[in-house]
């Protein structure tokens, strides 16, 4: 029987987990803990519905409800001083919740302190752009649709950043095969000569150390020169490197390696 | 309407039927000053750009991706391929994203010879981005000059870890080696020769009737554009703004050391160059510092902490324990906590963050690279229009933009 393989997440796994392990987890702290923190949640509440809050590795992580994204943003910006929206992306858990996380990672230039909001979608639901409040969000959103398919309203020019316009699947889901994507092999030979030119072109070599040794159109033989493309599977001539003698060109000398010296420092 | 004929054949980048007639231009992906793998989609209107769309795309190597399937050991050597010009910043940020999130810290001395090579990283940095930056302008001397005194800081680092350019040098935990015998007195004496050199470069630009015509007041980033747009480095600094993580949000052995953040309240091209020939002098100032602090600091070059970095390796082939632990951590790869850092340093290029989910197994659930340059190629899409075409040259080189960071 052929052995059964997840297909919601094709990403590589540990091959030997403990059964009774249990790691342990990044220290999360209380609110009351940091000054700054607790009056801006505080203030932040009065506004929007916030479902958990803590403080995980100086971060202040708080998560909302996916509809108040806009709002949580512009109340960061204009009232409690987060001036600056660093990263935004998401976590693909489609397996798992069927959706993903959103972060938005904020920093305050005057507070000299950074919020992350976080934030639960369905797969096929949407979020508003943040592009009208923080023009960095321009294009971080399309790396994210681009990446795993979250799709953005509003944005001014939403289309793929990084893959081509026409790529199939988004690159960063956990179900985008690591080897054996037909579909993007053959973009290229596909793209630029046409499918017919499969068979002629063949697959791509992606063993960078893989040599023809009878190749002599695309390879320089050492000691075995022969003029371009001959055919050489059945005699190989040998052409032993020599080098210039002494007496034959004044400016070449013949390299003594006895002779030569390592300089210690460069001079 | 266009009415091609023999004689008149058509022009698809001119759009005749419009009241204004301008003219598109695909500049890049393979202009030599486009910095790489840069394609910018310039509508002319003369010699005036009037919109500009930049494309990306074209360095794609996936890189979050096989975070996602490697250890977390493994993936450092792949992490020297996103700004290629400053490894060493690169192996830092993301070291250092991992040692928080293991809860652990670098001994002195490691933390120690970590900052040398990020300062001369920053050193070597500047100087390629002079050298580049004034070749485009049109200085072709500065570019020798520069190219000779990053040579001298290369092989400094050459001798420290055997590599020019992708250096691999840090480790998660620490260094894997301690400094050469005469290392640092190298160092010092480099030094000496770069201040001289710095103030040749001033000479020969800063009063310079030319570069100031070509630099001064051209690619203005207001502050409040430099916010929005997610500027970070000297693109921040140079629109007024003090902010330096080393110095506002200190890591490592930042707080110990004195140092300024050099600003620019002109906004323009001009005052950028001018922040960063303060800043080699700066670095410098830091690395002169750090030479009698590591002769100071007990000989010490990896964490403690067997539960994830293998053991020193005279431990390892004289302990049973040890060596079976290495074994695990070599073969299946350490095991982090359950959780999310994101983790900021300041790159040559600005702020260089690393966002890492752990799920708790080998391999990182996500791991998001927030890279400088990828939001200062996103503000030539604003900072362009209304400029003249051979200032586009000028901006992408004063940008400081690499394109394995943008990509990624």
């Amino acid at each position: 029987m052929r052995q059964y393989k997840n297909k919601d997440n094709v990403q590589r796994q540990a091959y030997y987990s403990d059964r009774f392990f249990v790691g342990p987890q990044v220290p999360r702290y209380d609110i009351a803990s940091d000054d700054i923190f607790s009056k801006d949640l505080a203030e932040f509440r009065e506004k929007v519905n916030v479902l958990d809050a803590f403080i995980e590795h100086t971060h202040l992580v708080l998560w909302i409800e996916k509809d108040n994204l806009f709002k949580a943003a512009e109340l960061l910006k204009t009232e409690l001083e987060y001036d600056m929206l660093i990263e935004l992306s998401a976590i693909d858990y489609l397996a798992t919740k069927d959706g993903f996380e959103l972060f938005y990672e904020f920093l305050s230039l005057s507070k000299h302190k950074r919020v992350r909001i976080k934030c639960f979608i369905q797969k096929e639901e949407k979020v508003e752009s943040l592009t009208s409040l923080f023009k960095s969000a321009n294009w971080s959103e399309r790396e994210m649709y681009d990446m795993f398919g979250v799709k953005i309203v509003n944005h001014p020019n939403m289309k793929r950043i990084i893959m081509p316009d026409d790529w199939y699947d988004h690159p960063l889901r956990k179900t985008y095969p690591l080897q054996g994507d037909e579909a993007a092999s053959w973009y290229e030979v596909d793209k630029i000569f046409g499918k017919d030119a499969r068979d002629i072109i063949g697959p791509e070599q992606r063993d960078p150390a893989a040599i023809d040794r009878y190749d002599t159109t695309r390879f320089a033989r050492l000691g075995h020169e022969v003029p371009f493309g001959m055919d050489v599977s059945q005699f190989e001539p040998e052409t032993p490197i020599s080098y210039e003698e002494e007496s034959g060109n004044t400016l070449v000398k013949k390299l003594k390696p006895e002779e030569s010296v390592v300089l210690k420092r460069r001079k | 309407m266009q009415q091609p004929n023999r004689l008149k054949p058509f022009f698809e980048n001119i759009n005749f039927e419009r009241e204004d007639n301008t003219m598109t231009v695909n500049f890049g992906p393979q202009h030599p000053s486009a910095h790489g793998q840069l394609r910018l989609v310039l509508e002319l209107q003369g010699e005036e750009v009037v919109r500009s769309r930049p494309m990306i795309g074209y360095l794609h190597r996936g890189m979050e991706k096989m975070a996602e399937n490697m250890i977390y050991n493994e993936f450092l050597p792949t992490t020297d391929r996103m700004d290629y010009i400053a490894a060493t910043s690169n192996n830092y940020g993301y070291a250092l994203a991992i040692e928080q999130l293991l809860g652990i810290e670098a001994p002195r001395r490691a933390e120690i010879i970590r900052t040398m090579l990020l300062e001369l990283n920053r050193i070597t940095s500047h100087l390629f981005w002079l050298a580049t930056h004034a070749l485009d302008v049109g200085a072709m001397s500065i570019f020798l000059y520069c190219f000779r005194e990053r040579e001298y800081a290369m092989d400094l680092i050459e001798a420290y870890c055997g590599a020019r350019l992708t250096h691999s040098a840090v480790r998660i935990g620490g260094v894997p080696l301690d400094l050469p015998r005469d290392w640092c007195a190298d160092v010092l004496s480099f030094l000496e020769v770069l201040e001289e050199q710095i103030g040749i470069y001033e000479g020969l630009l800063t009063e310079n009737r030319i570069w100031k015509m070509r630099l001064e007041n051209i690619g203005v980033i207001t502050p409040e554009m430099a916010k929005s747009w997610g500027c970070s480095g000297i693109a921040l600094r140079g629109s007024g703004i003090k902010w330096d993580l080393r110095k506002e949000m200190p890591y490592g052995l930042y707080p110990e050391l004195e140092f300024d953040v050099p600003v620019s309240y002109t906004n323009d091209s001009y005052g950028r160059y001018k922040i960063c020939m303060a800043e080699m002098r700066e670095s410098s100032k830091i690395l002169k510092q750090l030479v009698p602090m590591y002769f100071e600091s007990k000989i010490e070059l990896m964490a403690h902490a067997p539960n994830y970095i293998s053991a020193p390796k005279e431990q390892i082939m004289t302990q049973n324990y040890s060596l079976m632990q290495h074994f695990v951590l070599v073969t299946q790869g350490m095991r982090p906590p359950v959780g999310e850092v994101y983790v900021a340093t300041e790159s040559p290029k600005g702020e260089l963050g690393y966002y890492v989910v752990s799920d708790g197994n080998p391999y990182a659930y996500r791991l998001k690279m927030r890279t400088p340059s990828f939001q200062h190629t996103a503000i030539l899409e604003e900072i362009l229009v209304g400029l003249q075409l051979a200032d586009v040259v000028t901006i992408i080189g004063n940008l400081n933009i690499v394109f394995g960071e943008i990509d990624r």
